[in-house]
């Protein structure tokens, strides 16, 4: 892996809710800033997210959640560190107050609410993929 | 004086002039409502004849909780229900076949005739307007219906309308109620209109949502010619199989999203009643005025709501609905105030609910018919939006038709192009959205918690053990040849696929095993386009 090598993530809705407007504006300002986006579509299935970030070597994990599917964001964390995968992980949507020390638990490095801008996202990104890659000492 | 820099456009990019005038309007025919093309609205009395249906959405944790809120809502002055089911549901799946932190969350699990029942108890499903929140193959609508018939209610005497039955707009928007391909969608959706047109004849089969296009990210033009494109589809389908417009497309409903943006929210209603009543007489011949009346209900914007300060919710959603009445909506729903932060509490529900009260008895709103009528910005607006939506009629028209157009990812990109150019806006600070991008500090900046919606582990058992308990006290030889004659419907053109759904309801087969049925006969509906 080259630091130059564009920065990876991978973007998903997990659960039961589909509406991804969002994460689909998302996909694009990172794109837009350079980065390669998969984005795995809704209703992604827990062990298809962790194959993809395995995969795709993802520097970061983005998980958009409406509606409540939030909920399962630690089992989701389990699974991707028990793969072994130590990326970033991060969430975005409508995510209530009290399920926010839930997710930081669980190793979620940082939560998105709704109106935060989309620059902060992409520079959340970019720092994580770029710590990422000087930890690995590429 | 207005400089060159000062260039201010609508939601549908419209661009605005500092003062309309008499040369706006030059071409305006005065016309009256209640009569062909129903610019003014499709009853020569409007809302002072009756007023429109205050229709609040409702799916609550458990059907108990669902009945407990509909029977608050109606003593509270709701004329009309709408039923959200859970999203395991909108997936085509029973309660124990999801994780249970999920169930009920957002909505209202029904999987068997026990849970509608118990959503239905001591509510006069023979009076009320219902409108289900049922994708395709309809299964509540068949709950509904057989127990309409175990409980004694006349058929003829259910009024309400299939909402989500526009497959066509889920595939391009709201990939949440995808359960079927598209075009075996459609053809469940020709039979369960060709079924309700015998059997039901006080329901609409059909309700087309530019409501999914437009929280997606669609300007309000896109909005009327997407959803248009779609009807033009779905009436052209229902033709082909035998049945003449004058038989059915009285029975075609809209459903659509009411922004911020308030005169071109009006302007958009009004321009797409001529619009519908043009393509129904020029495309399908339609002859009766009653066939050309463009009915809608109106949601206000969720997606125009924040989560910081969120009482200013209140205020938005109060301008939304303004822009909806003024538009001639039929029927309205106005969002909660919290629904940027959980699923709607008791409290922010009563509140959306009086705001419609206070409007309707408050304002002078109802008293007179399309008050914008006349106006030379209004009347402007509404030629203009017309005439753009036309030319997005006219590329579909080149391109197929919206179930191809679709099918290609056209209308899918066209859309997400504008949520995008929508949120370089709001991110660039052309577009003010108060509290988050502009006057964001001061009192009230946090967002409030909220009480969260959770559902007790203990009432999903009990719901579970109330499926379960359905699939086993069933006669099960009539279970499996319902079943059967479910899977062997692609084979058979001739059988009526709602007729089979509501006859596997008969046969006590759950929602979930309905929609696998109907799955191992057409496949599974997948989104069409990845980003």
């Amino acid at each position: 892996m080259s630091t130059h090598s564009p920065i990876r993530v991978v973007l998903t809705k997990i659960g039961l809710d589909g509406h991804d407007r969002g994460v689909r504006v998302l996909a694009r300002a990172l794109r837009e800033a350079g980065m390669e986006v998969v984005y795995l579509g809704p209703w992604a299935e827990i062990p298809e997210v962790v194959s993809a970030a395995v995969q795709e070597d993802a520097d970061v994990v983005g998980v958009s959640s409406l509606a409540y599917d939030h909920l399962l964001v630690p089992d989701l964390m389990r699974e991707l560190r028990g793969a072994g995968y130590e990326g970033t992980v991060l969430v975005g949507g409508t995510i209530q107050n009290e399920d926010i020390p839930v997710l930081e638990e669980a190793g979620v490095a940082r939560i998105f609410h709704p109106g935060e801008p989309l620059a902060e996202v992409v520079e959340f990104v970019r720092a994580s993929g770029a710590s990422r890659r000087s930890s690995d000492g590429n | 004086m207005a400089t060159d820099v000062d260039v201010r456009r609508n939601r549908s990019g419209i661009e605005l002039k500092q003062t309309y005038g008499p040369e706006d309007v030059a071409g305006l025919v005065p016309e009256q409502p209640g009569v062909p093309p129903f610019t003014r609205g499709i009853h020569p009395t409007m809302y002072r004849g009756q007023l429109w249906s205050k229709r609040q959405l409702v799916g609550l944790e458990t059907p108990e909780a669902f009945n407990e809120r509909q029977r608050q809502l109606i003593a509270a002055g709701q004329t009309a229900i709408s039923l959200i089911i859970c999203n395991s549901t909108y997936r085509g799946l029973d309660v124990d076949e999801v994780p249970v932190p999920l169930v009920g969350t957002c909505g209202t699990p029904m999987n068997c005739l026990g849970d509608v029942e118990i959503a239905f108890k001591d509510l006069e499903i023979g009076e009320l307007s219902i409108a289900l929140n049922d994708p395709s193959p309809f299964t509540l609508a068949a709950m509904l219906l057989v127990h309409a018939e175990r409980t004694g209610v006349d058929w003829n005497d259910i009024r309400g309308t299939s909402n989500q039955s526009d497959i066509i707009s889920h595939f391009v928007a709201n990939h949440m109620f995808l359960r079927l391909p598209p075009r075996a969608g459609l053809r469940v959706l020709v039979d369960h209109v060709n079924y309700m047109r015998e059997h039901v004849p006080n329901w609409n089969p059909i309700s087309v949502v530019g409501q999914h296009m437009q929280q997606a990210g669609a300007t309000p033009a896109q909005s009327v010619a997407f959803s248009l494109c779609t009807a033009i589809e779905y009436v052209g389908a229902v033709c082909a199989s035998g049945r003449g417009a004058d038989e059915f497309a009285a029975r075609v409903t809209y459903f659509h999203d009411i922004s911020m943006s308030l005169f071109e929210e009006a302007a958009k209603l009004r321009a797409q009643r001529r619009m519908w009543a043009r393509i129904l007489q020029e495309r399908f011949g339609a002859q009766e005025e009653r066939t050309l009346k463009f009915k809608v209900h109106t949601q206000t914007s969720g997606a125009d709501l924040t989560r910081q300060q969120p009482l200013n919710n209140i205020v938005r959603v109060t301008v939304q609905a303004l822009a909806a009445l003024l538009g001639g909506t039929q029927s309205l729903h106005t969002d909660a105030f919290d629904e940027a932060l959980a699923t709607p509490t008791e409290h922010a529900a009563r509140i959306a609910l009086q705001t419609q009260n206070i409007l309707a008895e408050e304002t002078g709103l109802a008293d007179v018919v399309d008050p914008l009528g006349g106006s030379y910005y209004v009347e402007a607006l509404t030629d203009e939006i017309e005439r753009r939506a036309w030319e997005i009629i006219e590329e579909v028209d080149r391109r197929g038709g919206m179930l191809q157009a679709v099918e290609d990812g056209y209308v899918q990109d066209e859309i997400g192009r504008s949520a995008w150019e929508f949120q370089e806006e709001v991110e660039s600070g052309r577009r003010t959205v108060v509290g988050v991008n502009r006057y964001a500090d001061g009192v009230g900046g946090e967002p409030e918690s909220v009480p969260v919606q959770r559902v007790a582990p203990e009432r999903v058992a009990a719901q579970i053990a109330r499926v379960r308990a359905s699939r086993e006290q069933r006669d099960q030889a009539a279970a499996e040849a319902a079943r059967e004659r479910i899977r062997g419907l692609a084979g058979d053109l001739s059988d009526n696929a709602f007729g089979a759904i509501v006859d596997g309801v008969r046969a006590g087969l759950t929602h979930g095993e309905l929609v696998a049925a109907t799955r191992d006969a057409f496949g599974f509906g997948r989104p069409l386009t990845a980003v």
